[in-house]
């Protein structure tokens, strides 16, 4: 993509240590007191190589305490290494939170200003895109009181609206931008979507594995603050979910089998049946599995067990036996696995699944914890509904 | 986009601060500057129904209340309030902005540990929130002195002069309690207690001419009075506003000396602010590369 340019972000050999006092020295007579003994060595980073083109997005995933939030910080420059350079080109703007620098007693209007300043837009570009700033953030009647006023969401919107309005050739992005409703989670991607039109370089820090996937040139994993994997972001999101898994098992294998029968997709079809739609706790969703039969089986049976993504315990399994389904012989079938309420926690749940003989147990063809769904928790209601409500007087 | 794309390496080593190009990198980020100390100002008047008339309040009671005082208790020093705003206006901007300078980058720790931005800003914007009410109130000292005695026109030219020495010196200190006191917060209260005695050693409520002659030929110790960077400062703004005639025989209220050698002194401390500065801000730039971590 951009082979001939030079890298908008180097890094290299970059490490970086904390000192994590169990008592911090915060005064002269503490300081005189203590010996620097008390302080532990952490290392948050470790010889991070890393190189990201001009004009391309890049992914940096990794468990809590993986140093990409800290990585983040040393390119933006708030952060120095330890040891270890960082070369970056073109203007750079941060969005590590929304809203930086916002006053409760100053107006939307002026907040505006004010954050607009920090992430690098001077005041005559921040009047060019005022307007636009405010539409966004759907704040018109609301734009000259004091944000105190305002309730957490419009904050977070206005926020969000200064910062998608930034105009850097660089742009970092921590999971800030993972805030709102779904509604506005879609219109934060359009405008990430934008800035790559745009050919804006782009180091997205996130969670939201999907979103590597589907917007990221590259990705890189982080675990204990090394580099894990680096590569497309196919294979560094699946790297992370075997990670993930917490595989200490060497022999452990995501995929085997003879392949006489084979898998040829597996869908986690959620209620609504789209794929972007969520499974909360109680509901019915749809495990479907696309098996393609390369040489004649006649004793097919077709699996699936759910696992705790924390514990990797098997919560659920069934088997096309088991139903007493006899599949015979086909090219081409799907098996529609209907979970009638899924009842446990919210959470990620895994699934496996195989193809084997009925009679013999053979396996013909296993995914092993290959696939990932996420249970939410029915939303809370927010707005104010009807309650009836029984009154009662009793004499005493 | 790409024709002016600058590079910047970091680095592991503490950076070393090339002043003229802090400078542009300075003025580069002007409009947060302007737009924090915009915000002090609006936050602190806010919420009041005269908002910056507090501000220009402030000196005019003193001058009332002093001027009230020197009539019924008689002579004290002639025309008192002239003379002690004159000193106290600018102790005000120096006991403001090193008071303020000292909490900023702590206060805004959250910005610090989020955004990047010059960090020498973050004093910068509280000294310039004492220089707007500093502005302010000498208007109105300058207004009162031209209704009631007068401007002195020749002496007048050490106010600029006095003004730039101090300002520089603030600028120093104030950068330098704004990095240590991210490491160590007792900073601050010492920083309090050291203001008190640091009030009082220098010839603001009373008489500079007193002093003199009470060290009478004792040079050491008249030099010594003079390293204390304010006394110079104070003693320039007194001689450029506060304009007496010494009675024959009577004591002078200023120091008395020739109006080049109190410019010479303001000079020297000119210099010595400068050369105070380029240290407290080279350390001040070392230290702010670890702020985000302190805090």
């Amino acid at each position: 993509m951009s082979s001939t340019a030079a890298p908008a972000i180097e890094v290299h050999e970059v490490s970086k240590r904390f000192h994590v006092f169990k008592e911090r020295p915060s005064t002269i007579k503490q300081r005189l007191l203590t010996s620097r003994a008390r302080a532990v060595d952490f290392w948050a980073l470790r010889d991070i190589d890393l190189e990201i083109g001009e004009g391309t997005t890049f992914g940096l995933i990794g468990h809590n305490g993986s140093g990409k939030t800290t990585l983040l910080k040393c390119i933006a420059g708030i952060l120095r290494p330890t040891s270890g350079t960082i070369r970056q080109r073109g203007r750079l703007a941060a969005l590590l939170e929304l809203g930086a620098g916002f006053h409760q007693e100053l107006t939307g209007r002026e907040n505006v200003y004010l954050n607009a300043a920090f992430l690098g837009l001077s005041r005559r570009q921040t009047e060019g895109v005022f307007d636009e700033i405010v539409a966004f953030a759907g704040l018109e009647d609301f734009i000259d009181n004091e944000v105190k006023f305002y309730s957490s969401g419009m904050l977070v919107r206005l926020g969000f609206a200064v910062a998608v309005h930034v105009d850097p050739d660089v742009l970092l992005i921590d999971e800030v931008l993972a805030v709102g409703d779904e509604a506005f989670q879609a219109k934060c991607l359009d405008r990430i979507r934008t800035f790559q039109h745009e050919g804006r370089t782009i180091v997205l820090v996130t969670h939201a594995l999907d979103t590597v996937i589907d917007i990221c040139d590259r990705a890189a994993m982080l675990h204990h603050g090394e580099l894990h994997a680096i590569g497309m972001p196919d294979d560094v999101v699946r790297e992370m979910r075997y990670v993930l898994l917490g595989v200490t098992d060497p022999n452990f294998v995501p995929e085997e089998g003879t392949r006489e029968a084979e898998i040829a997709e597996v869908q986690i079809v959620p209620p609504d049946g789209s794929p972007q739609g969520r499974i909360l706790r109680g509901d019915t969703f749809t495990i479907a599995v696309d098996v393609r039969q390369n040489e004649p089986v006649d004793d097919l049976d077709v699996d699936f067990a759910v696992l705790d993504g924390a514990t990797n315990y098997p919560v659920l399994d069934a088997r096309t036996s088991r139903a007493g389904l006899d599949l015979g012989r086909f090219d081409k079938k799907r098996v529609r696995f209907r979970i009638e309420g899924f009842p446990y926690d919210p959470g990620k749940y895994w699934v496996t699944v195989g193809l084997s003989s009925r009679e013999t147990g053979h396996l013909y063809h296993v995914q092993t914890q290959r696939y990932l769904f996420e249970v939410t928790d029915a939303p809370r209601i927010q707005d104010r509904v009807d309650v009836s409500v029984g009154v009662e007087v009793d004499d005493l | 986009m790409a024709a002016t794309t600058q590079t910047v390496e970091r680095t592991s080593e503490s950076p070393h601060l090339r002043v003229g190009e802090r400078l542009r990198v300075l003025v580069a980020h002007r409009e947060i500057l302007a737009n924090l100390v915009r915000k002090e100002l609006k936050v602190k008047y806010v919420a009041s129904v005269l908002g910056a008339v507090w501000s220009l309040l402030n000196p005019l009671v003193y001058l009332a209340v002093f001027t009230f005082v020197t009539r019924v208790l008689g002579n004290g020093l002639p025309d008192y309030p002239v003379y002690l705003l004159s000193g106290l206006l600018a102790w005000n901007l120096f006991n403001a902005s090193t008071i303020g300078g000292s909490r900023s980058v702590i206060d805004n720790a959250n910005l610090v540990k989020k955004v990047a931005f010059p960090r020498e800003i973050l004093p910068l914007a509280a000294i310039g929130v004492a220089l707007v009410d500093y502005g302010l109130q000498l208007l109105v000292l300058l207004v009162f002195i031209v209704a009631t005695v007068g401007l002195h026109v020749p002496d007048l030219v050490l106010l600029p002069l006095a003004f730039v020495a101090l300002l520089v010196f603030t600028v120093a200190l104030t950068l330098w309690v704004a990095a240590v006191n991210v490491r160590y917060r007792d900073v601050g209260h010492l920083l309090n207690i050291g203001m008190l005695v640091w009030f009082w050693v220098t010839p603001i409520v009373y008489a500079s001419g007193l002093v003199q002659q009470h060290l009478g030929d004792r040079t050491i110790l008249k030099v010594l009075y003079f390293c204390n960077p304010l006394t110079a400062v104070v003693e320039g703004m007194h001689r450029a506003l506060y304009v007496v005639e010494t009675p024959a025989g009577g004591t002078s209220a200023t120091w008395v000396m020739p109006l080049g050698s109190l410019a010479l002194i303001l000079l020297a401390v000119l210099v010595a602010s400068m050369i105070f500065l380029r240290f407290t801000w080279g350390s001040f730039f070392a230290r702010s590369g670890d702020f985000a971590e302190e805090l």
